[in-house]
C-alpha cells in the first residue's frame, strides 16, 4: 500500500513530463489523446495526417521555450520554423504554409525580436514555405521567461506516402541511417547556459531539413522517418520496435558523435544516444535504397557525415539492441526522466 | 578523448576476453563495489564477454542509494522553510523520502537547486546573505574533500550562511561487513576513484582477515576487463592480495592532501547504509571546530530511523544478494521516473544501470 500511496501523491507536472521520453508519453495518452480522442490524434505521429479529397494534408504544432532565446548557431525562432518544416518534412509531406505565436514577457527588447523575427524570416525562404499568420500576447514580468513561440505547419502529402509517418511498411532487412552528428544542438545550448564553466566550439545544428529529405525520397523506397529532437535517436528506435514482431540492431561505432560531444557526455555523464537534436533525422530505407540514400544524404549540406547504423531484424522481436564499441551487447529503451530540460 | 579510446579497443578488449575464458576454470563471484563500474559494466555489455564461470555483482558503492530516508526526509522539511535554499548534486533530488522527494517540493515552488560543485553552492550563499544556503554533503572518499573545501573557505571568509548536512560515507567499512553478514564474494573490483583519494592500503583488512582479492580498476572497459583478469589469476593461483590495475592515477598512499583536508574538518562516525544496518566508524560528521557550518545541529535534525517501502528489495541488491531483475517491482512499479528506491534513481544505482541497459541475452 505505500507504495500506491507515494504514485498516488504524484499529483503535479514535473519537468520530467516534458522531456519527450516516457513521462511525457503517458501525460500524453492518459491526459491529452484520451480527451481528444479521435483516429487521427490515436496514430501519434510527428505530424496529423488528414484526408482532404483525393489527396492528404500533414498539419502539426509546436511550442519553443528554449533558454536561453540565442545560443551558438541559432536563436528561439530559428528553431521554431525548423522543427515545424521538419515535423512536416519526416512525414513526407512538402511543407507548405507556417503559422506563428509570440508570447512575450513585458520588458523584451525589441531589437531582439527583430532579431529573432529575422531569422525566422530566412528560414521560411529557405525551407520554401510562407508564415501567413500569426498572433501575439504580452504578459506582465516573470508570467512567461522572456519569449515562447509557437509554430503550426501545413503541408501536402502524396497518398502514396503516407505509410512514411507511422512506418507500418517497415520489414526484416531495412536498413536505418541518420543525417550526421548527434547530440550537437543539446551540447550548444547547454555550453550557452555557462551554468558549468567549460568553453566548447560546438553549435547547434538547427536547419530545415525538407530540401535535404525530397533528395533522398526520390526514386528509393523510404519506410520511415523522424526527427530526432527531444528523447534523442534511442528513444526513437525503441518506439519504432514497440508492440512489432521486428527488433532493431545498431552498431555504436557506426553512429555519428563529435569527438567533443562525446567529450562533453564524458564529463558530464550525457548520452548521445538520448540527446536531442534540431536538425537530425532518422530514417528506416529498404535495403536496395540504402546506398543511394546515404548518397544523396551525403551530397547535401545537412547530410555531410550521414550513416547507416543498423538495420531492423527479426532477432529480440520489440527490442533495440546495440552492439557497443567494445563489442558487447545492450539494450537500448526510451528516456526515462529527463536528460536536460527546455533546450527546444 | 584518444587517451579514452585506446581503452576501448575492440581488438584488446576481444584479447582480453579471451585469455580470462581460457584461465577461469573454477567459479569465481566478483563484487563491483563502485555504482561508476556498474554503469561502465551494464553500458557496454561487458556480461556479454565473460565465460559462465565469472558471476559478477553490484554492491553498495552508490552514494545515493544507500543514504536512508531519513536524511531525505530531513532535506525535505529543511526545503519546505522559505527562508532556506538546498543544493546538492542532481542524483538526489528525485529519490522518494517517505512522503515526497526534492523534486516534488520544487515543483511545489521550494528553492532546490542543483550545483555542480560545493564552490557554486558557496557562490549562492554569497549572493543570497539573508537566506540560509544548505548543501547536502553525500557521497564517498571522492567528494568529502571538496565538502571540506567549502567549509574551511566558509570559515576564512566568516560566511555565516553556508551548512553542510554531511551523511558521508567511508567504502571500506561497508566492504568488511557484507564478508562479516557471511556474503559469498571472492573478489572486489575495487572502487578507482575512491582510491584515487583514500590509496589501496585501507583495504588490507580485506586480504589480511578476510582473504579477499581486491583490483582497484579504472573505468574503461579494458581497465574493467583487465582488472577481471587480475582477480580470476588471484583465484586460480590462490594468491590473495591488493592489486592496484588503475596505476594511472591510484597511489598506495591515495592522495594526501585530500586526506589531511578530510581529516581536518571530517570525524568518523557509526552510520547507517541501506541493507546493511549501522556499521561502525563509517560514516563522517563535521568535527566540532566547524560545528557552526553543520546543518544537523544549526536545525537539530534527528536521526530516526525510517522503514523502506514494502516490496522493494534494494538492501538485498546493495548487499549484491539479489539482482534487480528478481525484484517483483522492477520495470512493472519502480521504474526510473518512478522509483521506489533509490537504486533505480541513480546513474549509478544498480537497478537504474539494469533498467537502461540490460535485457538482452544471446
Amino acid at each position: 500500500m505505500r507504495i500506491l500511496d507515494f504514485l498516488v501523491m504524484k499529483d503535479k507536472i514535473l519537468l520530467g513530463h516534458g522531456s519527450g521520453g516516457k513521462m511525457s508519453a503517458d501525460l500524453i495518452k492518459n491526459i491529452f489523446v484520451k480527451n481528444f480522442s479521435n483516429s487521427v490524434i490515436e496514430a501519434l505521429t510527428d505530424s496529423a495526417i488528414l484526408s482532404v479529397g483525393t489527396s492528404s494534408l500533414a498539419f502539426t504544432t509546436d511550442s519553443y521555450v528554449v533558454d536561453p532565446v540565442f545560443f551558438p548557431g541559432g536563436n528561439i525562432g530559428k528553431l521554431a520554423v525548423c522543427g515545424t518544416v521538419n515535423d512536416l518534412a519526416v512525414s513526407g509531406a512538402e511543407p507548405l504554409y507556417l503559422s506563428a505565436s509570440f508570447i512575450i514577457e513585458e520588458g523584451f527588447l525589441i531589437k531582439d525580436l527583430e532579431t529573432i523575427v529575422l531569422s525566422m524570416k530566412d528560414e521560411a525562404c529557405e525551407a520554401g514555405v510562407s508564415i501567413v499568420t500569426g498572433d501575439t500576447k504580452v504578459v506582465k514580468k516573470r508570467q512567461c521567461d522572456k519569449l515562447f513561440i509557437t509554430t503550426s505547419g501545413i503541408g501536402i502529402l502524396e497518398p502514396k506516402n503516407d505509410h512514411i509517418a507511422t512506418g507500418s511498411t517497415i520489414k526484416a532487412g531495412d536498413k536505418i541511417i541518420v543525417n550526421g552528428y548527434l547530440g550537437d544542438h543539446s551540447a550548444a545550448v547547454l555550453m550557452a547556459r555557462n551554468e558549468l564553466n567549460v568553453q566548447s566550439s560546438v553549435i547547434s545544428d538547427v536547419a530545415p531539413l525538407n530540401g535535404l529529405i525530397k533528395n533522398a525520397m526520390a526514386g528509393n523506397t523510404i519506410r520511415f522517418m523522424r526527427d530526432i529532437t527531444r528523447g534523442g535517436l534511442a528513444t526513437i528506435l525503441a518506439e519504432i520496435v514497440e508492440n512489432h514482431n521486428f527488433g532493431i540492431r545498431i552498431y555504436e561505432e557506426h553512429v555519428p558523435v563529435r569527438q567533443e560531444v562525446k567529450g562533453l557526455c564524458e564529463i558530464f555523464g550525457f548520452d548521445p544516444l538520448y540527446m536531442a537534436n534540431e536538425g537530425k533525422l532518422v530514417a528506416v530505407v529498404s535495403p536496395d535504397s540504402a546506398e543511394s540514400v546515404l548518397k544523396k544524404m551525403r551530397n547535401h549540406k545537412y547530410g555531410k557525415h550521414a550513416a547507416i547504423i543498423g538495420e531492423i531484424t527479426k532477432n529480440h522481436p520489440g527490442k533495440t539492441v546495440m552492439e557497443s564499441i567494445i563489442g558487447g551487447n545492450r539494450i537500448i529503451d526510451k528516456l526515462a526522466g529527463e536528460q536536460l530540460p527546455r533546450i527546444c | 578523448m584518444k587517451y579514452i579510446n585506446e581503452f576501448r579497443n575492440k581488438k584488446i578488449v576481444a584479447d582480453l576476453s579471451a585469455q580470462i575464458v581460457k584461465l577461469s576454470k573454477s567459479k569465481i563471484t566478483l563484487m563491483e563495489v563502485c555504482g561508476g563500474h556498474t554503469m561502465a559494466i551494464q553500458k557496454f555489455g561487458i556480461p556479454s564477454l565473460l565465460p559462465d564461470t565469472i558471476n559478477l555483482i553490484s554492491g553498495p558503492g552508490c552514494p545515493v542509494c544507500v543514504s536512508s530516508r531519513n536524511y531525505i526526509d530531513n532535506s525535505i522539511q529543511l526545503a519546505r522553510f522559505p527562508e532556506n535554499i538546498i543544493t546538492t548534486y542532481g542524483d538526489l533530488i528525485r529519490v522518494p523520502g517517505s512522503q515526497s522527494s526534492l523534486d516534488i517540493e520544487k515543483a511545489s515552488g521550494a528553492d532546490v537547486r542543483i550545483v555542480y560543485s560545493t564552490l557554486d553552492a558557496l557562490e549562492i550563499a554569497r549572493k543570497n546573505p539573508g537566506k540560509n544556503i544548505i548543501f547536502l554533503g553525500i557521497g564517498f572518499e571522492t567528494t568529502t574533500p571538496s565538502s571540506a573545501v567549502a567549509i574551511q573557505q566558509a570559515a576564512k571568509e566568516k560566511i555565516t550562511n553556508f551548512f553542510v548536512y554531511s551523511t558521508h560515507k567511508i567504502m571500506p567499512p561497508a566492504m568488511e561487513a557484507l564478508i562479516d553478514e557471511g556474503i559469498q564474494i571472492d573478489g572486489y573490483i575495487g572502487p578507482g576513484h575512491v582510491s584515487t583519494v583514500a590509496g589501496s592500503q585501507m583495504y588490507r583488512n580485506l586480504v589480511n582477515r578476510f582473504r579477499i582479492s581486491v583490483v582497484i580498476s579504472g573505468f574503461e572497459p579494458v581497465d574493467i576487463l583487465q582488472s577481471i583478469y587480475m582477480l580470476v589469476k588471484q583465484h586460480e593461483t590462490r594468491d590473495k592480495k591488493i592489486e592496484i590495475q588503475y596505476t594511472r592515477t591510484v597511489l598506495p598512499e591515495g592522495n594526501l592532501k585530500a586526506r589531511k583536508l578530510v581529516d581536518e574538518v571530517f570525524e568518523p562516525r557509526n552510520d547507517w547504509w541501506r541493507g546493511l544496518g549501522i556499521i561502525s566508524d563509517s560514516g563522517l560528521k563535521i568535527r566540532e571546530k566547524y560545528v557552526l557550518f553543520d546543518a544537523e545541529k544549526k536545525f537539530n535534525l534527528e536521526d530516526k530511523e525510517i522503514k523502506e517501502p514494502g516490496g522493494c528489495i534494494c538492501g538485498e541488491v546493495l548487499k549484491g544478494l539479489k539482482k534487480p531483475v528478481e525484484c517483483g517491482l522492477f520495470k512493472k512499479v519502480c521504474t526510473p521516473e518512478n522509483p521506489v528506491g533509490a537504486c533505480m534513481v541513480s546513474n549509478e544505482g544498480a537497478c537504474n544501470a539494469y533498467f537502461r541497459f540490460s535485457g538482452y541475452e544471446g
